[in-house]
């Protein structure tokens, strides 16, 4: 029993079994990667690996939150390039990169609160209302760039993505505090434990006393606003805004979630899981290019992987549902 | 032929990991009878039945079926020796036809490889009107009762030509009429010298329908004896290993003021002018048949359906809540009739469940306090006796007695005034009721009110100091204790008069 407590308490530090499971694999894939390439454990390019995940890493915090609501924001991609092109319009315009950035962020939450109460209140299945807004905003960004690229921004907004502290790329840096400021709010606040509730079995939410409403429009609107930080990021990364910035983006979010333990059925996933789930698939991505193995046969790779991580889990409730 | 063995289980032992479910257990089923397999949850009956229909396999053990050895590799090969099961929660495609459903799997096809959907639908209904069951074959499973569902899963299973059929507690949703609808059918079946098992938390049905019955008790055999040999006292003897005098009777206190006022509550379609008032320290029963608008009636009261008209006052107070929200701060506490559907976060753990309605009282500015709520937890775990290795196990593996537990709990945890429990004790054991019911009586004596309805009139008339009783969304009555009888309870809630208020009419 003692020893029993022990390992609980050891499991509980990083999440749970899944977790430890995810950081086995990869531990395995830093070895394997740091042995065959010489670069691998090179400082630049561990910053480099964080640097390419941060991005999409933000919006993956996103969308494993509406995956434990049981919903599915397929909106992602676009809400990200919409942000990027509001800032960039403003800012070309002469607007303070404060201003800019608190505009896009306000612009894209109102995208999901309009997903919100489509689904909410609509009830609008997630995945239709979500792709109705996919190919809404992607539209709407086409028009107002007139499908053209936008750049020339000043100095201090470029800086973002340059700027380092210690040494760890800022990207890095707004991503790890998110994903810190996301677990508190998964395991510590009202909200975070009404939206497992909620994903977990609607019915018994709304009969405890649950706003529904509020834990739906919430979760849509922290995926559309982490969205609208991991466009500004990227847009100072690449120094331009496109209007197809951020196209496929949902795919590769929903994959870390689900990688990271994430149930579509919903009420389970974890902060820690979809973080070291958006870890393992970039590293696996670098680590490949690194050794110059055809990016295709490392897509390949992942796709075994995002099957194999819900097979896993399937074996294991099989397992578990035995009495 | 009557006395021929169509299922023989020896000394059957199963190992999950850490715990051993089943030991040394014997089982037989003869053809034509009707086998009742009984025992609290946990006791292994499922786990025996699974091993026989090849969801587990067992560890150790002999399964004989019609006099051969065999090893049941798996659902399909359990169907392929004959042996088929009815569960409780029947798994048909809710969007298909009754046929489609009965055929599913081998949907026969015409020369066009087109579906044949005049042959299944003539063969369907043959097989449901050789049961005596009124069942349209091409109507949508979804739009028939849970007993029609029923009905057609026994049909399947007919026409499968099942020689053994296990029945997982059947009644656990039917009214009495359905219930004996159902009897009738499987009295049909052991005509046709099928091998029923039978699982039920009923003891009147039990004694009812079965001619053996088989007490399971922690995994192990207690015994299997001819069912005229014992009584109910017998049997619950047997399954808790300790004698139980009369389970209902609770020690009811003083009534004290008006808790609950309830005038002209209505709400078009499913009931008209309710009107009663509820002491405090009262069990009230509310009692109907399906569909007789009494769930409805509380789901109103708790402010998730709306009103139409009428007022609910408590403690003086108007409520007429809008949301189970405002219901809640008012102290009203719902304890749903579906467990799994409404009542549990069933992937949530128990901490999380015991305070999702009292959320606000260990967390302030939206952040939660774990701690509190972990004590909290543990409290009412202690207080209920919810069995469960800890407060961090989720839901979904506690079986269906700690699970209503969990739910009370969060009620408790809310500290409600008024508890509605819609149906507390579906699905639950022996052992688990008898300390719901203490969990009753500790409420009363703090003076809280209850309202309970079951569709169980034991329970109902053992619990109550009084009883309301619906039929077709038209309150019939309300009984005092004195007036308690299944005949005066059932002749109101089929919508007639009770025979007294005929004789005051003549005197």
């Amino acid at each position: 029993m003692s020893t029993n407590e022990k390992q609980t308490k050891k499991i509980k530090l990083v999440g749970g079994k899944t977790e430890l499971f995810l950081l086995g694999v990869l531990a395995l894939l830093f070895l394997v990667f740091g042995l065959t390439s010489p670069v691998f454990f090179r400082f630049s390019n561990l910053m480099n690996l964080l640097r390419q995940t941060s991005i999409y890493g933000i919006v993956a915090l996103g969308m494993v939150f509406v995956i434990i609501s049981s919903g599915i924001d397929l909106s992602v991609g676009s809400v990200l390039g919409f942000s990027g092109t509001v800032t960039a319009l403003l800012l070309t315009n002469n607007v303070n990169v404060v201003v800019a950035i608190l505009i896009a962020i306000v612009a894209c939450a109102a995208i999901g609160l309009v997903n919100g109460v489509l689904i909410y209140d609509g009830k609008v299945p997630p995945f239709i209302a979500t792709m109705g807004m996919m190919s809404l905003v992607r539209a709407m960004l086409m028009l107002m760039t007139n499908a053209r690229m936008i750049s020339g921004f000043p100095e201090s907004f470029l800086g973002i993505a340059r700027a380092e502290v210690f040494g760890v790329p800022l990207l890095a840096v707004v991503w790890i505090t998110l994903t810190i400021i996301a677990w508190f709010v998964a395991k510590k606040t009202v909200f975070g434990r009404n939206v497992y509730a909620f994903g977990s079995n609607e019915e018994s939410a709304r009969l405890s006393g649950i706003n529904t409403r509020l834990t739906v429009y919430g979760t849509y609107i922290f995926s559309a606003v982490m969205c609208a930080i991991a466009g500004i990021l990227i847009t100072s990364r690449l120094s331009n805004a496109a209007p197809t910035t951020g196209t496929g983006y949902e795919l590769d979010a929903i994959a870390a979630a689900v990688v990271g333990g994430a149930s579509l059925s919903g009420g389970k996933g974890s902060i820690t899981g979809v973080f070291l789930g958006a870890i393992i698939m970039s590293t696996l991505r670098q680590g490949g290019t690194l050794l110059g193995i055809n990016s295709f046969i490392m897509e390949i790779v992942i796709a075994l992987l995002i099957v194999a991580a819900v097979l896993l889990d399937q074996m294991q409730r099989r397992r578990g549902g035995v009495k | 032929m009557d006395h021929q063995e169509i299922v023989k289980m020896t000394g059957i032992t199963k190992l999950f990991p850490g715990v051993r479910a089943l030991h040394n257990v014997d089982f037989d089923v003869r053809a034509g009878e009707v086998h009742a397999l009984v025992g609290e949850n946990g006791a292994g009956k499922s786990t025996l039945i699974k091993i026989l229909m090849g969801v587990h396999q067992k560890t150790e053990g002999e399964i004989v079926v019609e006099g051969e050895r065999v090893e049941v590799k798996n659902p399909l090969h359990a169907q392929s020796l004959g042996l088929s099961a009815v569960y409780q929660d029947i798994n048909f495609a809710q969007h298909l036809s009754v046929a489609e459903n009965m055929f599913m799997g081998k949907l026969p096809r015409n020369k066009f490889g087109i579906v044949d959907h005049k042959a299944i639908n003539t063969e369907t209904n043959h097989i449901m009107s050789s049961i005596g069951v009124d069942v349209e074959a091409t109507e949508i499973i979804s739009n028939l009762t849970i007993a029609k569902q029923e009905m057609v899963a026994i049909g399947k299973v007919l026409h499968q030509k099942a020689k053994f059929v296990i029945f997982d507690e059947p009644t656990a949703q039917l009214t009495t009429e359905e219930t004996e609808e159902l009897f009738r059918i499987i009295q049909m079946l052991k005509e046709k010298n099928v091998a029923i098992v039978y699982i039920s938390h009923r003891m009147e049905e039990i004694f009812q329908i079965s001619d053996r019955i088989t007490v399971l008790k922690d995994g192990e055999l207690v015994g299997t004896v001819p069912t005229e040999s014992v009584n109910e006292d017998d049997l619950i003897a047997m399954m808790v290993g300790r004698k139980l005098e009369d389970m209902y009777n609770i020690k009811h206190i003083e009534l004290g003021d008006t808790a609950l006022k309830v005038e002209n509550l209505s709400r078009a379609g499913e009931f008209a002018d309710i009107n009663f008032e509820v002491k405090k320290g009262e069990i009230f029963g509310m009692f109907g048949l399906v569909g007789s608008g009494r769930s409805e009636i509380v789901h109103t009261i708790f402010g998730d359906k709306p009103r139409d008209s009428g007022t609910v006052t408590l403690h003086g107070k108007v409520t007429n809540a809008k949301s189970p929200s405002e219901a809640i701060s008012a102290g009203i506490a719902l304890l749903p009739e579906n467990r799994k559907e409404q009542g549990l976060a069933l992937e949530l753990s128990i901490s999380d469940n015991t305070n999702m309605a009292s959320v606000e009282n260990i967390s302030s500015m939206g952040v939660l306090n774990t701690k509190k709520g972990d004590q909290i937890t543990q409290k009412f775990v202690d207080i209920l006796q919810t069995k469960t290795p800890s407060i961090s196990q989720i839901a979904k593996n506690l079986s269906g007695g700690n699970q209503q537990k969990v739910v009370i709990g969060k009620w408790l945890a809310a500290d409600s005034d008024l508890f509605i429990f819609d149906e507390p004790t579906v699905g639950v054991d022996v052992g688990a009721k008898v300390e719901i019911y203490k969990v009753f009586e500790e409420l009363i004596s703090q003076g809280k009110t209850i309202i309970i309805i079951s569709s169980y009139l034991p329970e109902v008339m053992g619990l109550s100091n009084r009883l309301l009783v619906m039929h077709e969304g038209k309150q019939m009555g309300i009984l005092d204790k004195s007036e308690y009888s299944e005949e005066n309870v059932l002749r109101l809630a089929s919508g007639m008069q009770l025979e007294r208020s005929h004789k005051d009419e003549y005197e």
